[in-house]
């Protein structure tokens, strides 16, 4: 048996299998967005699987934008925690395709962000949304629609610069991709 | 020089398009109109390095001799370099640098739209991926080309000026060529024959509501991309980009 194949949460160590794919998501469920910290990667609809194969756990992650320099951080934070949690040797591996969409923000996403001060992204991300550019944003810390759009761009590459009109203050929108 | 087979040479031409194009916003760094304009320039720079990554990753596994997508920016030299000219040239005014992106997001617009349906599925993959980012992009810099041309005066003259500057290179932008042609014959990419007309009616469109006139098609000259031949300012930038890679190779920190 290869030391890749065990589980050593216990003293004796036993050999993982399928049974422990549950306790992995629950793992994944605290692996925290470095830049977002309130959303966890489940939240944010970036694993796209976990499985079991071969005596090992792999887990395929999708990068938000391209150029997300936050991508590594979070891989290396999925093994870590995976790692501590028992799982000797975690394959992680990266998937372009689906390419990922705010769509799969969980509810629980969407309501952790809001809670945080980042409006949630606004309706599906089909084609007329993303060209036209235009949405009604609610501000996350009064809740009123009268809101305006500073920048495209805010302070990562997921998210826009708005303001509220009604309460003044300016918050951060994820854009919806 | 080592010239590779016509797929890897067109995934440098993407890549490496938006590798420079990244390059020269980030010479905007701290030196921007407006803050939230500096903001803009490097998430659009941010996004384009991304995808410059991954065409140089799937460049190196088909060149597949140790290469890596590092190597393919830092450690080649300018006649290896598949960009666009249109790219590599300097800055300029504000309303340079909107121009040339305009100009390339509208040509990364449609090519990218068309590679969607690549039956290669790597290609497919980041093409639908970057394109995502690339609307974001080309919706901004139309917005940029209709305020400034259908500005004040001197923000119109400007625009003018600039068109004047970079046209010119956009002959590479909707040009016909034998290596793309195999690539579809090969059923590795779509036909791109559409691309001038779906190039131009973009331009077209965001220039009239600019109140700016679309110049002639700009011809062919001896520079060319395809064959490494770029104009004097690709060296230059490539000098101060590949310098620590090229100084310490490896370094890490």
């Amino acid at each position: 048996m290869q030391a890749g194949e065990l589980i050593v949460t216990d003293q004796l160590g036993r050999p993982g299998d399928k049974t422990d794919i549950q306790r992995a998501y629950s793992v994944l469920e605290d692996v925290m967005d470095p830049e977002v910290p309130v959303v966890s990667v489940m939240d944010l609809g970036i694993v796209r699987d976990v499985g079991w194969t071969d005596g090992h756990l792999y887990v395929v992650v999708t990068p938000t934008y391209s150029g997300c320099p936050a991508t590594e951080y979070i891989e290396t934070s999925i093994r870590e925690a995976l790692q501590e949690a028992g799982f000797a040797h975690p394959h992680i591996t990266q998937s372009l395709d689906p390419a990922w969409t705010t769509d799969w923000i969980t509810d629980q996403g969407r309501n952790r962000l809001k809670a945080y001060g980042i409006a949630p992204p606004v309706g599906s991300s089909n084609k007329r949304t993303l060209l036209s550019g235009i949405t009604q944003v609610e501000c996350p810390n009064c809740g009123s629609d009268d809101t305006e759009q500073l920048s495209e761009f805010g302070s990562t590459a997921c998210k826009s610069l708005y303001r509220c009109k009604s309460c003044l203050e300016p918050f951060d929108y994820f854009k919806c991709i | 020089m080592t010239k590779y087979d016509d797929l890897t040479e067109f995934l440098l031409r993407l890549g490496d398009s938006a590798l420079i194009q990244a390059q020269r916003l980030c010479e905007w760094t701290g030196r921007a109109p407006a803050l939230e304009e500096e903001l803009g320039m490097m998430n659009v720079g941010l996004d384009l390095v991304g995808q410059a990554r991954n065409w140089y990753d799937y460049a190196a596994e088909r060149i597949n001799d140790g290469t890596d997508a590092d190597a393919l920016a830092f450690r080649r030299d300018e006649r290896a370099f598949r960009n666009l000219l249109l790219v590599e040239q300097p800055n300029g005014d504000f309303a340079v640098t909107m121009t040339k992106q305009f100009f390339y997001d509208a040509w990364q617009f449609h090519v990218l739209t068309l590679l969607k349906n690549a039956n290669d599925e790597h290609i497919a993959a980041i093409a639908t991926k970057s394109l995502k980012e690339v609307t974001y992009h080309l919706r901004r810099s139309s917005q940029w080309v209709e305020r400034l041309g259908d500005g004040t005066d001197e923000s119109h003259q400007r625009m003018v000026n600039a068109i004047d500057t970079v046209w010119r290179f956009t002959f590479e932008l909707v040009e016909q060529n034998d290596t793309e042609w195999s690539l579809s014959e090969a059923g590795h990419i779509p036909a791109l024959t559409e691309l001038p007309e779906l190039w131009h009616a973009t331009v077209s469109e965001v220039f009239t509501n600019a109140t700016l006139t679309v110049p002639d098609a700009a011809s062919t000259f001896y520079l060319s991309a395809r064959t490494g031949m770029h104009s004097e300012h690709l060296g230059l930038l490539l000098a101060e980009m590949q310098f620590l890679q090229r100084a310490y190779p490896d370094a890490s920190w």
